[in-house]
């Protein structure tokens, strides 16, 4: 039997995959550039979609991670984000609804070695494959999960979906829906993940450096890309993250910065009790002082939660990595009991097993 | 029970050719235990064994109460035997719950053995018995060994420090001594069992020896039982054996296909009666790189098998027919990317939830067609417990070489089931290697192998290979998303095609019995062993009677249908309401005769010999 530590059928003659070398020396040296991780297919989403800008920034970091490009793979269920994994030029599984994140978990486990992405959205993460974002998060599957936000069903035309606003009306809920919707980011951290962050389709430098963290953790990331479906919610972020309004109504977390924002950086964020506040500084004798400190690598995730329940018109909406944790990762507590076994027993020996327990002989 | 031979033995020993004894308590008087000793203990003496569990759904239901009442059949013989026999010559019956569900089972005539301890009027009325059975006359028709099991079973073990409670959890050994006592078993293999089980308690594993010993020495000294009984060993053909179930075949199976392929194993799995066997089974295989993976829910469960074999793993995933039902829509996106993976069914009596721990052949339908569009899957059945080694490596040599999904059907009464197994030279078995694609200058995602019509597998790593595949139709060879009408129906076909070809590549329908005539009995799965019974005896009869057992249900094997017209008629019995007699009609227009009974038990010999005798009755 072949060492358990290995990559399964690995490429035969093919010396067993190192690491990943996540450095910036490894990235020189395979020099990759943007358009190598452009594939030859037609990109087919709406023009104007903000899947587009995602597309580009995903491909824009990717040479940075210092990855050949055939050890990277992109895993999608379905969906308006399931069709990305056509347009990378890596290795690319489109599988079915819901279903990328245990793919993804299977193919993590059998393959330590590979850089796997999985791409989703708000119907196909929370909806239908609600329960094993759970799941993939709380194992620390090391995988970066990308859900693109855009709280409505765009590829089935516009029916509503799990993070839509209460009362809205769609093809679906004319008279509007009745569900509550949820928050993305709070079910992450409620499931363990190790990494949460929160970026936005247009804001193409924020989000190009939200992917590069997560595409640098060791573990579970979950990554809300609010998007804009201009076909059947269009505009579903737009009070918050136009341009022109965009420092007052969005804050942009920093660890160990406190939490300031606004046009003249002079709002913020304290806590009041249990809840969160918005102050001014300079008014009623607020200084940064009373601000609180972001921190996203809290042993507990208190922060974090309180700040993925923030959210405007009450709030500022935070982007940037609400948590970033390490602990061990699924594929390697997996490795590690397999290690352990062949260090305890010798690797194994298929004949022993196969007469294992009691025998007799006929001649 | 044959008598053979009573004169060359002393007065007090009987030679037996086989024995059927059924053990019956409350689910927590430890019958399966009680079971699986005795069965250790006769293949290890070299007996021809095959054993029927029977245990309620319910972890302990209400104790003394109908439905927690747990039975465990074996049979065993100096000869070759196919069943568990159809009824019990002994039947041990632990409190009045097992003697009502069970007696019923029990010829005239049969021994009956009863902890006279527990006919208390609680439990009687625990078992809605009217009157006492011990004393209504209602069991004149059976020999009576009323024995106070518990309070002999206390009793020795006096003076240990134990509650009574605790006393009375051995009670089974007492049981199991007095059926060593009475076939001459030696206790040693589960004296030392008991040694090594209870290890950290000493106490508990004194009070289980006495128990055991006790019970052994009751038969011996007490006046009870006049004679007891000889069961040679069988003549089995040469080689080492081991008692196996079906379950532990197919997880050794599934570890020598890793081993003869050269790929790690990785199986993704959601518990469910009665599969969870194999994932506990190689949970325990971390040494040779197995990678078991217990998921969310089925359906992550063959998502994550998916994957893995994405990556170039042997990857499985197991349930049963609740759980296949989940995974059909990924089953269905392995068909559509041709990527290699084992889906297990251990069946078991529906349709919902039915009945887990029970016998059924419901799911050939099911894994055959439910999936949306048409979308094929070869199918393997194993026919008996030891026979799931070789099917499970069929299975992984037909998913590997076709680069297909492949399901294998077992089910609730082979998974439990033993019989002896003889232990195959690793040698003889078949290489499974297949390599993966690397050749960047040639690689087409969907090029496929002329003789197979299997596409490469081409695994992430590989430089110059990235490709996308998906659940979206592909072009054929070059494996872009296509919505081209052509192309689909040409894909469609390919992929009829190549499990069709199959047929080429497995082997032919084998016959037992003459090669044309009046019957043919056509079987699959479980119902090997009562079938084959049913037309030895038939055979010995003088009737032109054939079986033929089905591996291979998907393709069906190249000669099936010539062999099937070599017979008048077609008989074929299932436990279900006509599944493969349904494909059967429909593959070859041969009026196939279904023989139907789903009771959650498997078919009795007499069963099918009645069967068959009316229709050759009919025949006439």
């Amino acid at each position: 039997m072949t060492d358990p530590t290995s990559q399964a059928g690995a490429p035969s003659g093919a010396a067993t995959p190192a690491p990943p070398a996540l450095s910036p020396e490894n990235a020189a040296v395979i020099a990759l550039s943007r358009k190598d991780f452009v594939s030859d297919q037609e990109v087919r989403w709406c023009p104007g979609c903000g899947d587009y800008s995602i597309l580009a920034q995903t491909q824009k970091v990717m040479p940075d991670f210092g990855y050949p490009r055939e050890n990277i793979v992109f895993i999608s269920g379905i969906g308006c984000s399931g069709r990305l994994p056509y347009y990378m030029n890596t290795y690319g599984f489109h599988s079915i609804h819901g279903r990328a994140p245990t793919l993804a978990t299977g193919l993590k486990a059998a393959r330590p070695d590979l850089m796997v992405w999985v791409i989703t959205g708000d119907g196909d993460a929370l909806s239908i494959g609600g329960n094993h974002v759970l799941h993939s998060m709380r194992r620390n599957v090391d995988i970066n999960m990308v859900m693109f936000n855009n709280r409505i069903y765009g590829l089935t035309k516009g029916q509503a979906s799990p993070t839509s606003e209460f009362g809205k009306r769609t093809k679906s809920t004319p008279a509007g829906t009745v569900d509550t919707p949820i928050m993305p980011l709070t079910i992450a951290l409620a499931a363990e993940a190790s990494f949460v962050a929160r970026s936005v389709d247009t804001h193409t430098e924020h989000l190009q450096g939200t992917l590069e963290r997560a595409g640098r953790h060791h573990g579970s990331c979950f990554v809300e890309v609010l998007q804009n479906c201009n076909i059947f919610n269009d505009g579903a972020w737009r009070d918050f993250t136009d341009r022109e309004v965009r420092e007052d109504r969005m804050l942009v977390l920093e660890h160990g910065k406190p939490m300031i924002f606004g046009k003249d950086r002079n709002k913020g964020i304290r806590l009041n009790g249990l809840r969160p506040e918005v102050v001014t500084i300079g008014k009623n004798g607020i200084t940064e002082a009373d601000l609180l400190v972001h921190d996203e690598q809290a042993e507990e995730p208190y922060l974090a939660l309180m700040l993925s329940r923030m959210f405007w018109p009450e709030f500022p909406v935070p982007v940037g990595v609400l948590r970033a944790v390490a602990r061990p990762t699924h594929d390697q507590l997996i490795t590690d009991q397999l290690t352990a076994a062949v260090a305890r027993t010798g690797a194994g020996d298929l004949d022993q097993i196969l007469h294992g327990g009691e025998t007799w002989t006929v001649d | 029970m044959t008598t053979i031979q009573p004169a060359e033995l002393g007065p007090d020993v009987q030679e037996l050719e086989r024995v059927t004894i059924r053990f019956a308590g409350d689910s927590g008087d430890g019958m399966q235990l009680t079971g699986t000793q005795f069965t250790r203990t006769a293949a290890v003496f070299g007996n021809d064994i095959s054993t029927l569990p029977d245990f309620p759904a319910e972890i302990r239901a209400p104790a003394g109460s109908l439905p927690g009442v747990s039975g465990f059949q074996i049979s065993f013989s100096s000869s070759d035997i196919h069943t568990p026999g159809d009824q019990p010559d002994v039947l041990v019956a632990m409190n009045p719950a097992a003697l009502k569900t069970n007696v019923g089972d029990l010829p005239a005539g049969g021994a009956l053995i009863i902890n006279s301890d527990a006919f208390t009027q609680s439990n009687l009325n625990k078992a809605a018995y009217a009157s006492n059975p011990l004393t209504d006359g209602s069991l004149r028709s059976y020999r009576v060994f009323e024995i106070p099991i518990s309070t002999l079973n206390t009793r020795s073990l006096e003076g240990l420090e134990m509650t009574s409670k605790q006393m009375d959890l051995t009670k089974n050994f007492f049981a199991l001594g007095l059926m060593f006592w009475l076939y001459e078993r030696s206790m040693d293999p589960t004296l030392s069992w008991i040694d090594d089980k209870f290890s950290a308690r000493p106490v508990i594993a004194e009070a289980n020896k006495r128990a055991l010993k006790a019970g052994y020495a009751y038969g011996e000294t007490t006046e009870a039982f006049h004679t007891h009984y000889r069961v040679k060993p069988a003549r089995l053909a040469p080689g080492t054996y081991r008692n196996i179930t079906g379950n532990e075949a197919t997880a050794l199976g599934f570890l020598a296909a890793s081993k003869l392929a050269g790929r790690d194993l990785f199986y993704g799995s959601y518990p469910i009666t009665p599969a969870s066997d194999i994932l506990h089974q190689l949970s325990g295989y971390k040494a040779f790189g197995v990678k078991t993976f217990q998921a969310e829910d089925e359906i992550a469960a063959i998502g994550a098998a998916i994957g893995a074999s994405y990556g170039g793993a042997l990857a499985l995933t197991a349930s049963s027919g609740p759980g296949i039902a989940l995974k059909s829509e990924a089953m269905g996106l392995a068909v559509m990317v041709e990527l290699p993976l084992v889906v297990v069914d251990v069946q078991r009596a529906g349709p919902s939830t039915g009945m887990p721990t029970k016998i059924e052949q419901g799911d050939l339908l099911q894994v055959m067609y439910g999936r949306n569009s048409d979308s094929p899957m070869p199918l393997v059945a194993p026919a008996t417990p030891g026979e799931c080694f070789e099917l499970a490596i069929e299975a992984c040599r037909l998913a590997l070489k076709y680069m297909t999904p492949v399901a294998y059907l077992s089910d609730a009464f082979l998974a439990t089931g033993s019989e002896p197994w003889r232990i195959p030279d690793i040698g003889d078995l078949p290489s499974l290697v297949v390599g993966n694609a690397t050749d960047a200058a040639t690689f087409r995602p969907y090029q496929r192998d002329p003789d197979t019509l299997a596409r490469p597998w081409a695994i992430p790593g590989t430089p110059g290979l990235e490709h996308r595949i998906g659940g979206l139709e592909k072009a054929d060879v070059i494996g872009n998303v296509s919505y081209d009408p052509d192309n689909h129906h040409r894909m469609m076909t390919l992929r009829a095609a190549k499990v069709a070809g199959i047929a080429d590549d497995i082997p032919p329908l084998e016959v037992f019995g003459p090669d044309r005539g009046d019957l043919l009995i056509l079987g699959w799965g479980s119902t090997y062993g009562a079938i084959r019974s049913a037309v030895e005896r038939l055979n010995a009869d003088g009737k032109a009677v054939a079986h033929a057992h089905l591996r291979h249900l998907n393709p069906f094997p190249a000669n099936t249908e010539t062999v099937l017209r070599s017979y008048r008629r077609i008989l074929v019995p299932e436990v279900n309401l006509g599944q493969l007699s349904l494909l059967i009609r429909a593959r070859y227009l041969i009026d196939a005769i279904g023989y139907n009974r789903v009771r959650g038990k498997p078919f009795r010999i007499v069963e099918i010999i009645e069967e068959a005798d009316r229709l050759l009755a009919e025949n006439r």
